[in-house]
């Protein structure tokens, strides 16, 4: 303590306690201000590396060679890993065919090749990341106001059990019945195809995680009423009734008048 | 008393109409419990069953009652017991009618019986009678020599109807015009819908409305209000933030927007479902009823359904603080049209 009280009146005193302070809050600032941007995962050098590769022998065709888009495919800089992990990681991606929107098939990349080229996306600019586990788990979630959220953003396309529905032209929004926690986290996140993009300014970190308990509690519980005909409603409830009860009703109206034996 | 219409015997009435012989009744034929006893028995234990079965399924829905009574909270009783409920009580009605159907079918005399149908005018005797009951009352209640009671009681007949006037009175008022106002005023501030209505509002500032967001708004103070799902259902609002050279801004409404970002009705003005299926690459706006088609990037356009107009445009702007806000109201209606037939009328003019 006699060493720092004899320097404190050293020229450099200033200029080392400013250094200090100009550390501490900046470091304080980053630690605080953790949003999605920042990575949540670490890529190291070769997950980028062989990412690359894999970008340009599959997605460089309608991606461009450095994923800053074609006529064919959207610019890739800015999406994020967890755009990727998305796409990929649900077999949207790579594209099996032209048409209204992306399908999903069974994923081309294993989980490994999925992340590298996840780390060269990201590496392309700052984008949301994977989300962090603390944000996928259902059990921490409010599915009462996850219920609320869903059916003010998400019902009006994906039907308010989350059984999907049509758009214009051949697209849809599709079923959310089995979707992985992670990917409908990321879904919002990031905005695939024509859905709507859900920043953490207008879900937070904390509602995206009542959502997805809202959605893992009304496609996984049994349906209290019996069958539920696809959850579509009077749709498919009209049509069973139309078919069956009518015929029921004709079938029992013919007896009752025939003549018997 | 017969009727002196009835010449012939029924059933030989119709004989050659219009060229066409009446056919009579089909030959009676007997049924197998008619001739068989022992069909007959067969017969009469089925309905029997049929009655057990009913009372089986009786006693069975009290039964599953009991049985499935759920905790609060579950739902795998519940659904049990929907399902006991049904198969019992299906059980239970169909056995009372399917075994009184067969009874009627196999055990009661089915043989065709015809009864001579009576006319409808009474016999001339009956006519007189009537008339002159009529008349004596006519004498004896003095309505046609005492004027003075005769309008006295129309009057009170005419009368009694007015109270019903004051009690339907109060399905009002009439709407007034609440239906060409929402809560959307100059420098209201937009606040996130939360899908219920807020203890607190929680602003939306223009940077946090990035490219390909869509926010769900309502206007601040909505809980405040008398009624506020009332102010929701005309004043809710769909946010977007569209790249600005994607966007064919009309000239007139070139400050209706900030950096792309634009609000829109969420009522449709077809027949008032909420319109907000935005497809943020097409930059189409669909209604789930009727699938009507706006097109953000045309101020909302029609592109496709039953839908007439655009949807109402909400003018916003960015106050000192950073919040967007509403320069004024919409600039007409939201939902459908019931305000345009005057104005096509003072078009004309």
């Amino acid at each position: 303590m006699k060493l720092l009280a004899e320097r404190r009146r050293h020229p450099m005193a200033l200029v080392v306690l400013l250094l200090v302070g100009l550390l501490l809050t900046g470091g304080a600032y980053a630690a605080f201000t953790g949003t999605s941007t920042a990575n949540a995962e670490e890529y190291s050098a070769s997950d980028v590396e062989e990412g690359e590769k894999l970008f340009v022998t599959n997605c460089a065709t309608c991606h461009g060679m450095s994923g800053e888009g074609t006529e064919n495919g959207p610019g890739l800089i800015g999406v994020g890993a967890a755009a990727v992990d998305f796409q990929v990681g649900t077999g949207r991606m790579p594209l099996q065919m032209m048409g209204p929107q992306a399908q999903v098939k069974q994923p081309q990349f294993s989980e490994e090749q999925t992340r590298q080229m996840a780390a060269y996306v990201a590496s392309l600019g700052p984008g949301p990341a994977v989300p962090e586990d603390e944000y996928l788990d259902p059990s921490k979630g409010d599915a009462a106001a996850g219920g609320g959220l869903f059916r003010t953003n998400c019902a009006m396309c994906h039907n308010v059990v989350g059984a999907g529905g049509a758009l214009t032209r051949g697209k849809y929004a599709p079923s959310l019945s089995g979707v992985s926690e992670k990917h409908l986290y990321e879904a919002m996140q990031t905005g695939p195809q024509n859905m709507p993009i859900f920043n953490d300014a207008n879900l937070t970190p904390e509602q995206k995680r009542d959502v997805i308990a809202y959605i893992k509690e009304v496609t996984e519980e049994t349906p209290p009423g019996g069958f539920s005909l696809g959850s579509l409603g009077p749709v498919s409830e009209g049509l069973f009734i139309w078919f069956f009860g009518l015929a029921g009703v004709i079938g029992i109206t013919m007896w009752l008048s025939s003549r018997s034996k | 008393m017969t009727s002196k219409h009835l010449t012939a015997e029924a059933g030989s009435q119709l004989e050659q109409v219009n060229g066409h012989t009446n056919p009579g009744l089909p030959e009676h034929k007997p049924r197998v419990t008619d001739s068989s006893p022992l069909a007959e028995r067969i017969t009469e234990r089925q309905i029997a069953g049929w009655f057990i079965l009913s009372m089986i399924g009786t006693i069975g829905f009290i039964v599953s009652y009991f049985l499935f009574d759920s905790e609060p909270g579950t739902y795998n009783n519940l659904r049990l017991q929907n399902t006991a409920f049904g198969i019992t009580a299906t059980a239970a009605l169909a056995g009372i009618g399917i075994g009184v159907i067969l009874w009627a079918r196999q055990l009661i005399p089915d043989a065709e019986v015809v009864e001579s149908r009576h006319d409808i005018a009474g016999s001339e005797e009956d006519q007189a009678v009537a008339v002159e009951i009529l008349n004596q009352a006519k004498e004896e209640s003095g309505i046609a020599r005492r004027p003075f009671l005769r309008n006295t009681l129309i009057a009170a007949v005419a009368l009694a109807p007015l109270p019903a006037i004051l009690v339907f009175r109060d399905l009002g008022p009439l709407p007034g015009d609440s239906l060409f106002k929402t809560l959307w005023g100059p420098g209201v501030r937009l606040c996130q819908d939360p899908g219920m209505v807020p203890e607190e509002d929680r602003y939306i500032r223009a940077e946090e409305v990035t490219i390909g967001s869509a926010f769900h708004v309502i206007p601040e103070k909505m809980h405040e209000s008398e009624h506020p799902l009332d102010e929701k259902a005309k004043a809710a609002v769909l946010l977007m933030r569209v790249d600005p050279r994607e966007l064919n801004t009309d000239p007139e409404k070139e400050d209706w927007g900030v950096d792309g970002i634009v609000a829109y009705s969420k009522i449709c003005t077809h027949v008032g479902c909420p319109v907000a299926l935005y497809e943020h690459q097409t930059h189409h706006l669909l209604c789930p009823c009727h699938q009507s088609t706006f097109d953000v990037t045309n101020h909302c356009a029609v592109i496709f359904g039953p839908a007439k107009r655009p949807l109402p445009q909400l003018p916003i702007a960015v106050d000192d603080e950073g919040y967007l806000v509403a320069q004024r109201d919409f600039p007409e209606p939201v939902g459908p049209t019931f305000w345009e037939i005057n104005m096509r009328e003072t078009s004309v003019e």
